[in-house]
């Protein structure tokens, strides 16, 4: 048997160094298109991915009042838990009042949050009839939305919230626009 | 006496051997009332066995004190903090047992065995991994820094608080990392053309979410499953929390169950209501999500006492969210003279570094600052810079230069300097 040459030596080096760094592993598990809708409750603001069903400013009240009132206060005017209303215009004021109303962009954020973390006590007990109907109501405090509103998936995206302009994104690290 | 690095007995680390004898005879006389070992026999440690071996160790005792800094809010106990007690630790790993806290609806007790994270949205195939799947991809481990965005938020106050370090900047922590490059995660899943941004989600009672550019995910995020080398602890996100070094702590989701990748972010509640810095106009910044540079001095500080006139070392932690440490200066005479630090080995990027530097402190009045540089060039701005970027009242993203006054009694106080 004769010695390997120099080339065949740096081939082989070349093999060994390949089979240290080997692509990794393929091992996710598909997952198919209703396990993705189960888990999936993000609401983006467009309305993509609104569920289905509707809520009034009237059925909506009588969920805050039973379910959010407690820690919101009346007409979302703040207790232990955070102010929702009022403050709209406050905000280059230098006593800045940031509320749903005041300050939130984007009526989507609403649901998607209700949805997923309120009450705080028990977080995703809401129906999403409920969703859009204390979503509406708190819309409603402020006028943002009339006393006779029904949201659903097609109107809640086209709901505009006074401060819709008041952001600017520092995503790259300075400011974008 | 020896030569000054810059004024108020700021002392160039060369000198500390010269200062040794004198240092070292002063604290013997000191300490003598205190000595109740050498000299008068073995002490009862000697005489008598220790404690057994135990299945999983604990500090001692005798630093019961040495606790996270935090008191449930009563109205919501899961919501809220705690604050590692940064003036009570030395070195640069944060234990993980004193990591801050910040939860926005308690702890969830997750069994891991029945945890997966769902990867989908705008890819060429939705993946579902367990923990047991993750585990047999290649691994990585990394020294990095999380800190609250609102850390240190408290100094936008008026008047100074007259609080600990911990109370003030605790909401820090220096961990090692290990986990999977969330890269190869995204690539297995096939990242489709028009994905922007990534939004994950946690797996606790407020289905904490946040939208991450697609660009830092594909960077040097990860999905940790370790922590200083045991399994990620609860509180930090047990048993995977998303990871990507240098950004505000929140946006590292902790319990990660989902990733949807999308060509616009969320607009979450935590993107938008809270996590948004208000300017004087009445804009708000969005997204702005990385950490700038920042020290702070945690001895001496407030509560840690000096103990008459001479040697002390100054010692703090140093990070930036842009990458490593280049510089730490520190001043004794208010900002007057600067002169830098020790920077103590490794200077890890997006990490903290300790840093330190001698005193001999003559007994007079003295006003202790830091000031970091990264290797971006980015310096510390003063407080009164920083306040000018945004509306009264805004403490999120606070990195200003922080001072300490020391007064003749050897008390220490917050000050604006």
């Amino acid at each position: 048997m004769s010695t390997p040459s120099l080339p065949i030596l740096a081939a082989l080096a070349a093999v060994g160094l390949a089979a240290a760094a080997p692509a990794p592993p393929r091992l996710g598990r598909p997952a198919t298109p209703a396990e993705v809708a189960r888990a999936d409750i993000t609401i983006l603001p467009d309305g993509n991915n609104l569920p289905t069903g509707s809520g009034s400013v009237a059925e909506g009240e009588a969920v805050y009042v039973a379910k959010c009132q407690t820690c919101h206060g009346v007409a979302g005017a703040g207790a232990t838990a955070d102010r929702l209303s009022g403050g709209i215009g406050s905000l280059a004021s230098g006593k800045a009042v940031k509320t749903v109303a005041s300050y939130w962009p984007y009526a989507t954020t609403v649901f998607d949050y209700v949805r997923r973390a309120m009450p705080l006590t028990q977080p995703q007990s809401l129906t999403n009839r409920e969703v859009y109907a204390v979503t509406a109501y708190l819309l409603s405090i402020d006028g943002i939305v009339p006393k006779t509103a029904v949201l659903d998936a097609n109107s809640l995206p086209l709901v505009k919230m006074p401060n819709r302009d008041g952001f600017v994104s520092y995503a790259s690290g300075k400011p974008e626009k | 006496m020896a030569e000054e690095a810059a004024g108020g007995g700021l002392l160039h680390r060369r000198n500390l051997l010269r200062l040794g004898a004198a240092t070292a005879a002063a604290g013997a006389t000191a300490g003598a009332a205190k000595a109740q070992s050498v000299g008068s026999g073995s002490p009862t440690w000697m005489t008598h066995p220790g404690a057994t071996i135990s299945g999983y160790g604990a500090p001692t005792h005798w630093r019961d004190a040495v606790k996270r800094i935090g008191v449930p809010n009563p109205s919501a106990p899961g919501t809220g903090g705690s604050r590692t007690p940064i003036h009570m630790l030395e070195g640069a790993i944060t234990p993980s047992g004193l990591h801050f806290e910040r939860h926005h609806n308690g702890v969830p007790d997750i069994d891991p065995a029945r945890h997966e994270l769902l990867i989908h949205g705008l890819v060429r195939q939705p993946l579902i991994f367990t923990l047991d799947t993750l585990m047999r991809y290649p691994m990585q481990s990394r020294v990095r820094f999380i800190e609250c965005a609102g850390n240190s938020g408290v100094l936008n106050r008026p008047e100074p608080a007259q609080v600990t370090a911990g109370d003030i900047n605790g909401l820090i922590a220096n961990s090692e990392w290990t986990g999977i490059k969330l890269s190869t995660l995204l690539d297995e899943a096939g990242v489709a053309p028009g994905a922007a941004w990534v939004i994950a989600e946690g797996a606790d009672a407020a289905g904490m979410s946040r939208s991450i550019p697609l660009g830092r995910c594909m960077d040097d995020a990860m999905i940790a499953l370790y922590q200083n080398g045991e399994a990620i602890r609860p509180e930090q996100g047990f048993p995977m929390r998303l990871l990507v070094p240098g950004i505000q702590g929140n946006a590292n989701v902790k319990w990660l169950r989902r990733l949807k990748v999308t060509a616009v972010p969320a607009n979450t509640k935590d993107e938008t209501s809270r996590y948004s810095e208000l300017m004087p106009d009445g804009h708000a910044r969005q997204f702005m999500l990385t950490m700038g540079v920042k020290s702070v001095i945690t001895r001496p500080s407030f509560g840690l006492t000096l103990n008459g006139p001479g040697f002390y070392e100054i010692s703090g932690l140093a990070w930036s969210g842009d990458g490593r440490i280049h510089r730490v200066e520190v001043s004794v005479d208010g900002g007057k003279s600067w002169a830098d630090a020790e920077l103590a080995e490794p200077v890890l990027s997006k990490a903290v570094v300790r840093f330190r530097a001698p005193w001999m402190w003559d007994g007079g009045p003295a006003t202790l600052l830091s000031r970091a540089q990264d290797h971006t060039g980015a310096v510390q701005p003063t407080r009164a810079e920083w306040l000018a970027q945004y509306a009264p009242g805004q403490g999120y993203h606070f990195n200003a230069i922080q001072a300490w006054g020391v007064s003749p009694d050897g008390k220490v106080a917050n000050v604006y300097a």
